[in-house]
C-alpha cells in the first residue's frame, strides 16, 4: 500500500539543501574523491531515493517508536561557520581526531606510529572504487545511509596495522548548523583499538548524520565507546556498523546522555568463527528528550557469541527505546546470544520501549532475552537516608549503582573517566540536597 | 531523651493498627531493652522511630529531645544522632560499601557543619573500627551487604554505628543469626559506645543478649503496646517464665 503523505518541512529542506549544496558544487568530483566518500551519482541517486520514500514513519518496524515525521519537524540549515571547539580527552593520553562543523581537523602528530588516520576530505588522491559503505536505496528504513550518502563531505579513514595497539579519541563537535560525516576503521590481525567516539555539542539547534564502519581483521580486539553529549535542540542520526573476522571481539558501549532526537543504529555482522561482540548501553535521559538505539546483529557462521546489555534511567517526559534485533543464520550453529535491557523509570510520564527479537535459522544455539522496568527501591531509599544521606543524594547514589555497574568490565582508566562522566550529568539533572 | 507518647501507627498500605498506643522513655545514657514475642510490633516501632514512610502515624507523637521527629524524614533524624541497626540489613547491589561509608559519614558531618573527612584520615578511621569489630577490610570493598553472610551484615551494622556516633542507638534483633563468640564481639562493641550522652535501645527475643549488654530498665512489648517494665531482672524473669505470665496478667 502506497499512501502519498505531503512532504514535511524537514523532507522539503534537505531536498533543497542538497539541490543547493550541488549548485555550488561543494561535491568532490570523482577525479578528486576518496574511496570512503560517495560519487556524484550516488548522491543524487541517495536524495531521489529519500525523496521517494520520505521520512520513515511508525508503519516501519524498524522505526515503530521513532516517528520521523513527527519527532523531526525540522532542520537545522548548514552554516560555514565553525562553530565549537575540540574538547579535553576523556583519557588523557588519546590523540583527538575532530570533526567541527562536519570538518575535519588537522590529523594528530605523524610521529604516531601506531595508526594512520587521514581525514577524507583531505584525501585529494582520486580512488575510482567507492568503499564499504553501504547505501541501501532500495530500504525505505535505511534512512540514514541514504542521508549520509547524498550528504557526507568529510570525515576520518583509521587503519591500526597488524598487532598494533591504538587509543584514539574522535570528537564530532555539532553545536549549531547541520553537518554529515563518516568514520572508517579498519583493525588488522591481531590489533587492538579503543576508540571513544564523542558526540558533542550545546543547546542551540542542529542536526547531524554520522556513519562509521568498522572492519575487525582475525583476532582483532576493539572497545568502541560512543559517549553522546548532546544539547537539548541537537537532532542526531547515527549509523554504527561493524563487521568481525575470525576470533575477533569487539566490546561496543553507547552511554546517551543528551540530545532532543537521537536514533543510534547498531549493524554487526559476525562473519567469523569464534567471533565475539558484546555490546553495553547507558541511557540516562531527562527533559524531552527521544533516544532511540535499534541493533541488528546476524550471527552468520558457527561458534559466534553475542550479549546486549542496556540500563537506562529516564526521567521527566523522556523517551528511550532498544530495539534489539538478533538474527541466526542457518549455518549459525552454536551460537550464544543473550540479550537484556533493565530501566529505572523516575517519572509517571517517562518511558522506555524494549523490544527485542529473535530470527533464529539454526537448531543449535542458545538465545535469550529478557527486559525489566522498576522504580528505585524504595528500602534502598530507606536505608541510605538512615544512615544520614539526604534523599537527592541517595537517589543519585542508587542510579550510579544501577548504571555504573555495566562499566565494571572495563579497564581502570576508562570505566573511572566514564564514572566521571555519569556522575557529571546525575549532579546537573537532580539536586543532591 | 526519647519521648515516645500514645503512638498509634499503621501500615500505610493496608492501614492494619500495628502500634496500638505505646508509651515509651529512654534517657540520656539509658539502655533500655525491648523484648516481646515475634510479631509483636518491636521491628515496626525500630522502623517508626528511624522515619521509614511505610507506616502512618494515626495517633500520638515521638519527641527527640524535646522535638516531635515525626515531620522528619529518615536523614534529618540520622542528622539529629537517631541510628537503626537494622534486623534484616538490606543488600545494596552496586554501591561499595567503603564509598557509602565515607558518603554517610560525610552527610551527617556537612548536616552538623564539619568539614569533610580526608580520605587517609577516613581511610584510618575505618580501619580502627574494623579491627576492633574482627572484621576484614577487604570485604568493604564489596557492595553493601551483598553476599555478607548473616553475622557479617550484622556486624557490618555495628560498624556503621561506631563510625557515625549516634546519640541514640536502637538495635534490632542484633543479636539473632550470631554466634556465641560473634555475640561477645558486637556486645563489646555496643559496649564500647556507651556513654552519658548516648542512648541504647535494645531490641531482642532472647535475654542472652542482656547478658552482655546488661540494660538499665527492661520493657514488654505485646500487640503494639507495652505492657511492662522493669529493670534487668524482668528479662531473667521472663527468660525462666516466658511471655504467658504477664501477657495473661495484661489482657
Ligand atoms: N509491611 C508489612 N506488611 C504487612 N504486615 C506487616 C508489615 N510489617 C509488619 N507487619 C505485621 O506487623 C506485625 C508486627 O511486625 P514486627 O514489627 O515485624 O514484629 P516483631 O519485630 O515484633 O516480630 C506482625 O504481625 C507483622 O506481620
Ligand atoms: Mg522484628
Amino acid at each position: 500500500m502506497m499512501t502519498n503523505l505531503p512532504k514535511t518541512a524537514a523532507e522539503t529542506a534537505l531536498i533543497r539543501q542538497f539541490a543547493g549544496l550541488q549548485q555550488q558544487g561543494v561535491f568532490p568530483p570523482d577525479t578528486q574523491r576518496a574511496g570512503f566518500l560517495p560519487s556524484l551519482p550516488q548522491r543524487q541517486a541517495a536524495i531521489a531515493a529519500l525523496g521517494a520514500h520520505g521520512l520513515p514513519t511508525r508503519r516501519l518496524e524498524a522505526w515503530h517508536y521513532s516517528d520521523l515525521r513527527r519527532l523531526l519537524p525540522d532542520i537545522a540549515a548548514f552554516s560555514d561557520k565553525i562553530d565549537g571547539v575540540e574538547l579535553p580527552p576523556l583519557l588523557a593520553e588519546a590523540p583527538v581526531l575532530t570533526l567541527i562543523n562536519g570538518r575535519a581537523g588537522e590529523a594528530p602528530n605523524s610521529g604516531n606510529k601506531v595508526f594512520k588516520a587521514i581525514s577524507l576530505a583531505a584525501n585529494s588522491e582520486a580512488e575510482t572504487q567507492y568503499a564499504g559503505f553501504d547505501t541501501e536505496l532500495e530500504d525505505k528504513g535505511a534512512i540514514i545511509s541514504q542521508i549520509n550518502t547524498a550528504f557526507a563531505r568529510d570525515g576520518w579513514h583509521i587503519e591500526v596495522a597488524a598487532g598494533n595497539k591504538a587509543v584514539i579519541e574522535l570528537q564530532n563537535i555539532q553545536n549549531s548548523g547541520q553537518s554529515h560525516s563518516r568514520l572508517a576503521a579498519s583493525v588488522g590481525k591481531a590489533a587492538q583499538l579503543t576508540l571513544i567516539e564523542r558526540q558533542a555539542g550545546d543547546n542551540q539547534a542542529s542536526f547531524l548524520s554520522f556513519a562509521s564502519r568498522l572492519e575487525l581483521a582475525e583476532e582483532a580486539e576493539v572497545t568502541w565507546i560512543i559517549v553522546r553529549q548532546r544539547g537539548l535542540n541537537a537532532a542526531e542520526l547515527n549509523r554504527f556498523q561493524a563487521i568481525l573476522g575470525q576470533k575477533s571481539r569487539l566490546r561496543l558501549y553507547v552511554v546517551n546522555l543528551g540530545g532532543q532526537l537521537v536514533r543510534q543504529e547498531i549493524h554487526v555482522d559476525l562473519a567469523g568463527e569464534g567471533a565475539d561482540f558484546q555490546l553495553r548501553g547507558i541511557n540516562l535521559l531527562a527533559g524531552s528528550a527521544h533516544t532511540d538505539n535499534t541493533m541488528v546483529v546476524r550471527h552468520l557462521v558457527e561458534n559466534t557469541a553475542s550479549t546486549e546489555i542496556f540500563r537506562n534511567v529516564v526521567a521527566e517526559q523522556a523517551h528511550g527505546v532498544f530495539q534489539g534485533m538478533i538474527r541466526v543464520a542457518q549455518a549459525a550453529q552454536k551460537t550464544d546470544a543473550r540479550m537484556a535491557c533493565n530501566s529505572l523509570i523516575l517519572s509517571d510520564e517517562a518511558e522506555f520501549s524494549a523490544r527485542p527479537e529473535l530470527e533464529i535459522f539454526a537448531d543449535d544455539v542458545a538465545c535469550g532475552h529478557g527486559a525489566t522496568v522498576a522504580e528505585i527501591d524504595h528500602n534502598h531509599l530507606f536505608y541510605l537516608m538512615a544512615r544520614g544521606i539526604p534523599e537527592g543524594a541517595a537517589r543519585i547514589l542508587l542510579i550510579k549503582a544501577f548504571v555504573g555497574a555495566l562499566l565494571d568490565e572495563l579497564p581502570e582508566n576508562l570505566a573511572g573517566a566514564l564514572h566521571k562522566v555519569l556522575a557529571a550529568w546525575l549532579e546537573s539533572h537532580f539536586t543532591a540536597a | 531523651m526519647l519521648e515516645i507518647k500514645n503512638l498509634h501507627a499503621s501500615i500505610a498500605e493496608t492501614g492494619l493498627e500495628i502500634l496500638r498506643g505505646l508509651d515509651l522513655t529512654v534517657q540520656d545514657g539509658e539502655v533500655a531493652a525491648i523484648m516481646g514475642p515475634n510479631g509483636a510490633g518491636k521491628s515496626t516501632l525500630s522502623y517508626i522511630i528511624a522515619g521509614r514512610e511505610d507506616y502512618q502515624v494515626t495517633q500520638g507523637d515521638i519527641f527527640y529531645n524535646g522535638r516531635s521527629v515525626l515531620a522528619m524524614d529518615a536523614a534529618e533524624r540520622a542528622a539529629l544522632g537517631i541510628f537503626l541497626a537494622f534486623q534484616y540489613p538490606m543488600e545494596i547491589p552496586g554501591v561499595a560499601t567503603m564509598e557509602f561509608l565515607k558518603v554517610a559519614m560525610n552527610a551527617q558531618r556537612k548536616a552538623r557543619g564539619e568539614a569533610e573527612l580526608k580520605v587517609p584520615e577516613f581511610i584510618k578511621i575505618v580501619r580502627e573500627a574494623t579491627a576492633g569489630l574482627e572484621m576484614d577490610m577487604a570485604m568493604l570493598k564489596r557492595p553493601l551487604n551483598v553476599g555478607f553472610s548473616g553475622g557479617e551484615k550484622k556486624r557490618a551494622e555495628i560498624l556503621q554505628m561506631a563510625l557515625l556516633q549516634p546519640k541514640l542507638c536502637v538495635l534490632d534483633e542484633t543479636d539473632s543469626g550470631l554466634d556465641i563468640d560473634a555475640l561477645k564481639i558486637v556486645a563489646d562493641g555496643v559496649n564500647a559506645l556507651r556513654a552519658k550522652t548516648r542512648s541504647f535501645l535494645v531490641i531482642t527475643h532472647y535475654q542472652r543478649l542482656l547478658d552482655y549488654i546488661v540494660p538499665d530498665r527492661v520493657h514488654v512489648l505485646y500487640k503494639g503496646r507495652i505492657i511492662k517494665s522493669g529493670d534487668k531482672n524482668l528479662a531473667l524473669q521472663l527468660e525462666q517464665n516466658g511471655y504467658a505470665d504477664i501477657i495473661g496478667a495484661a489482657e
